[in-house]
């Protein structure tokens, strides 16, 4: 058993990319091609949590690609790591978890709600889950581009899957739009890197710039890769994509993207922290962030007030969470080199990265609870909506969870994860935790606008004949809202467990290149 | 001026190169034109990543019939890194335009024109 | 261009220049472990024989021959040769080349250097580029067929729409 545990790594990308290219072939038969996508994405989250446990007790896990055993980084006659290496810690196997049930639960969710296609359908959502794990669980800058390029490219067939309607093809090409500059940019960097540096292992850039300093290329290089991975995950000033792309993918598809762009701050922090933590420039770069936080922050909130479509509301709503992210992070960052600010850096990380395990949950509840609204009504707009909460009162209660956990009040698991964000930020500056605050009350606004306008009030006509949805669809709302409230009874339990580890290993950089090299 | 500029005049073409394709990209409203400046950025890496890799004098990375140590035409080689992330990235932007075009193609059928500004119908 | 293709003589040259065409992508991936080339570089001189076949012959007779039912099947086998391939290596790694150097199939041991180049070398990555050749071949070939039969539908339904 401690054999193929060596290989679980491998495995957990091999495994989706390997049932992706089997699906097409399955075009003719719909019930064998999604009882076969089911089962890839239930082993993948099996071996995604053993993953997990396995980081959290042993430390850090390498593989080797291609060499004579699994763990051998550096071959015997060469200085440096050569091969491709996945080098896993405890932040990277704590969002592989996360990837693997936010894509397992939207493939349950997708066997009612797709009615066509399923052959294409799933097997872009296994090569969507493969980008992402990949994107996670590498530890070299040119692997980490090419399975970034790999979720997006996916994503896009995703975005416009109903290609029959103009929005969602019009919402695709915004995002391949976006998504392509980015990756250009991110290519630009890692040339820089590699020419400054000779090495692509993240491991290898960090021991290299401990150990000779930083130059100017470095810092073009830092610029361009925080504008472009905070372009793909829908920080502010570069959010004009998220509320279409967001709102014209299946239901489904939506919380695999929210997880694509956590995957994106994922790979901006594990930069930010990992090669570039020893610069004091990294404080210039900490003050970016928390300004693209603040706008996240305010601007996804006011936005998400004046929205009518539901999917868009809760997009908008969903920016402001990534503002919340961005800030503690940010937080966090600015107090490495700032000695006095040093717990309250590391508490408000502990806050963040427990917000973003909350923000993928809550989201994609949200999302499909939206989703099986349209599925049965065949609308998203709110005035077109009332009086569901008789026929689907399911849904409704879902949908109220997922709006108590976005503003953020006691039962649910966001309420620990803010208020660890806001006493920590308060000491930083207290009037970031000010515009937070704010901007939580705000959004609670839309969120109950949108409980009342679909679900209260009297019955309308036309949707006298709806149904509560699939036992399925209600399966996995079920499991996220009780993921949801769980976590949140017993937040003390999880930030020790999954987040405290994960924010030492993100915080000390000698111990990454110590585990790996 | 000119010696920094003659030295390095690659990647100055790289970067003008990445400008000329951003300005197509942002300042253009046809969805076309939009592709040939994603497309034009992309070969501005391109060439970013082959200048990067050049040393004085070398000559190709291949081992097959590369003269030998101590003939009469023999040089370094360039660093071969860079050529397979060229590669790699020649391959991926060949992926992005064949989608910019398929999504141009579905546009034009279902609005009936190519201009973004008219063709757009999701907004706020 | 309308949709029987371009004039007699275009027609003939182009089907007299398809086999030299795709020599040339097969002799590309087939070395691709000696001189530059390789499996993506290779399947796309492939697949610009298709596009000649496009352009002089027309989509419609050119949908006849090579169906789309075929090259989404040759797609999906290149890619699944490609992971196979990957998941043998499981001996060792995940991608390990375990033919490179065993004395088998492919698998000649080279000194390192400068060398004449042998064929029988480089273990899995041949195979590799063969499977990753056909799967690029086909998955272009696709791509321009249906956006080959979507642009002449346009045109026959639209006519000069602006």
């Amino acid at each position: 058993m401690i054999e193929l545990v060596q290989h679980f790594p491998a495995l957990a990308i091999g495994v989706p990319l390997a049932f992706a290219f089997l699906l097409p072939l399955l075009k003719k038969w719909r019930n064998s091609a999604v009882i076969a996508a089911l089962a890839a994405l239930a082993v993948t989250e099996f071996l995604a949590l053993f993953i997990l446990q396995d980081v959290l007790q042993n430390g850090i896990r390498i593989y080797s690609m291609g060499a004579v055993v699994p763990g051998l980084a550096t071959p015997e006659q060469m200085a440096v790591p050569v091969r491709i290496l996945l080098s896993i810690d405890a932040f990277s196997a704590f969002m592989g978890a996360v990837a693997a049930t936010i894509a397992l639960l939207a493939g349950i969710y997708s066997i009612h709600f797709i009615r066509e296609s399923h052959s294409k359908y799933f097997s872009l959502l296994l090569l969507m889950l493969a980008g992402a794990l990949g994107l996670v669980f590498t530890g070299d800058m040119f692997n980490m581009f090419v399975f970034f390029e790999v979720l997006s490219i996916s994503s896009i067939g995703l975005i416009a899957f109903w290609l029959h309607r103009a929005e969602p093809v019009e919402a695709g090409f915004k995002y391949l739009a976006i998504s392509a500059v980015a990756s250009i940019f991110v290519l630009f960097a890692v040339g820089l890197l590699y020419g400054q540096h000779g090495v692509l292992n993240i491991a290898g850039l960090s021991r290299s710039t401990l150990l000779y300093g930083f130059a100017f290329t470095d810092i073009i290089a830092l610029a361009l890769l925080v504008c472009a991975f905070s372009m793909k995950a829908g920080a502010a000033p570069m959010h004009y994509w998220v509320p279409d792309a967001y709102g014209e993918a299946p239901a489904a598809v939506t919380a695999m993207l929210a997880v694509a762009s956590l995957a994106s701050l994922y790979a901006l922090f594990r930069i930010a922290f990992t090669v570039f933590g020893a610069t004091p420039l990294i404080e210039l770069v900490a003050f970016a962030v928390i300004i693209f936080g603040v706008l996240s922050l305010f601007l996804g909130a006011t936005m998400s007030l004046v929205q009518k479509d539901l999917k868009r509301l809760i997009a908008y709503a969903g920016i402001s969470q990534t503002g919340f992210i961005l800030v503690a992070l940010g937080v966090g960052l600015a107090a490495i080199h700032n000695t006095p600010l040093q717990p309250f850096g590391a508490m408000a990380m502990e806050g963040g990265v427990f917000h973003v395990i909350n923000h993928a949950f809550y989201e994609a509840l949200l999302f499909l609870c939206a989703g099986a609204v349209f599925l049965r009504t065949g609308t998203k707009d709110l005035n077109e909506l009332g009086g569901l909460a008789r026929r689907m009162p399911f849904t409704a209660f879902f949908f109220l969870i997922g709006g108590i956990a976005i503003a953020g009040l006691p039962p649910s698991s966001a309420f620990a994860s803010k208020i660890l964000i806001y006493e920590s930020v308060y000491f930083f500056n207290p009037l970031i935790a000010v515009i937070a605050l704010v901007s939580s009350v705000l959004v609670v606004v839309p969120m109950v606008k949108a409980f009342c306008a679909i679900f209260l009030g009297p019955e309308i006509g036309k949707f006298k004949k709806v149904r509560e949805v699939p036992g399925a669809m209600l399966f996995t709302m079920l499991v996220l809202s009780a993921l949801v409230i769980i976590f949140g009874l017993f937040p003390g339990a999880i930030v020790e467990t999954i987040v405290s580890p994960a924010v030492n290993a993100l915080l000390s950089q000698s111990a990454y290149v110590g585990g790996v090299l | 001026m000119i010696a920094v500029l003659s030295q390095n005049l690659p990647f100055v073409v790289s970067a003008l190169l990445l400008l000329i394709g951003m300005y197509a990209l942002l300042f253009k409203s046809n969805l076309i034109k939009m592709a040939i400046g994603l497309s034009v950025m992309g070969s501005a890496v391109n060439l970013f990543l082959i200048a990067l890799g050049y040393r004085q004098d070398s000559i190709a990375p291949i081992f097959t019939n590369a003269p030998l140590v101590g003939a009469v035409n023999a040089a370094e080689m360039a660093m071969p890194v860079p050529q397979a992330l060229t590669l790699t990235s020649i391959v991926i932007s060949l992926a992005v335009t064949a989608l910019m075009l398929s999504l141009a193609v579905l546009t034009f059928r279902h609005t009936g024109t190519l201009d973004a500004e008219k063709a757009g119908r999701l907004k706020g | 261009m309308t949709e029987e293709g371009l004039s007699k003589i275009v027609r003939t040259v182009a089907l007299l220049l398809t086999a030299p065409i795709t020599v040339l992508g097969l002799y590309i991936i087939a070395h691709g472990h000696l001189t530059p080339g390789g499996g993506f570089q290779g399947g796309t001189v492939i697949a610009t024989a298709i596009a000649l076949m496009l352009v002089a012959f027309g989509s419609k007779r050119v949908k006849k021959a090579v169906g789309k039912e075929v090259l989404s099947a040759t797609e999906s086998l290149g890619l699944i040769a490609f992971i196979a391939i990957a998941f043998l290596g499981m001996g060792s790694t995940f991608f390990s080349n375990f033919l490179a150097n065993a004395g088998g199939l492919l698998g000649m041991s080279i000194p390192s250097g400068a060398n004449p180049g042998t064929i029988n070398s480089a273990g899995t990555i041949p195979l590799m580029n063969f499977a990753v050749g056909i799967e690029v071949a086909s998955a272009l070939s696709l791509v321009l067929l249906l956006i080959y039969f979507s642009g002449e539908k346009e045109g026959k339904k639209g006519g000069g729409k602006k």
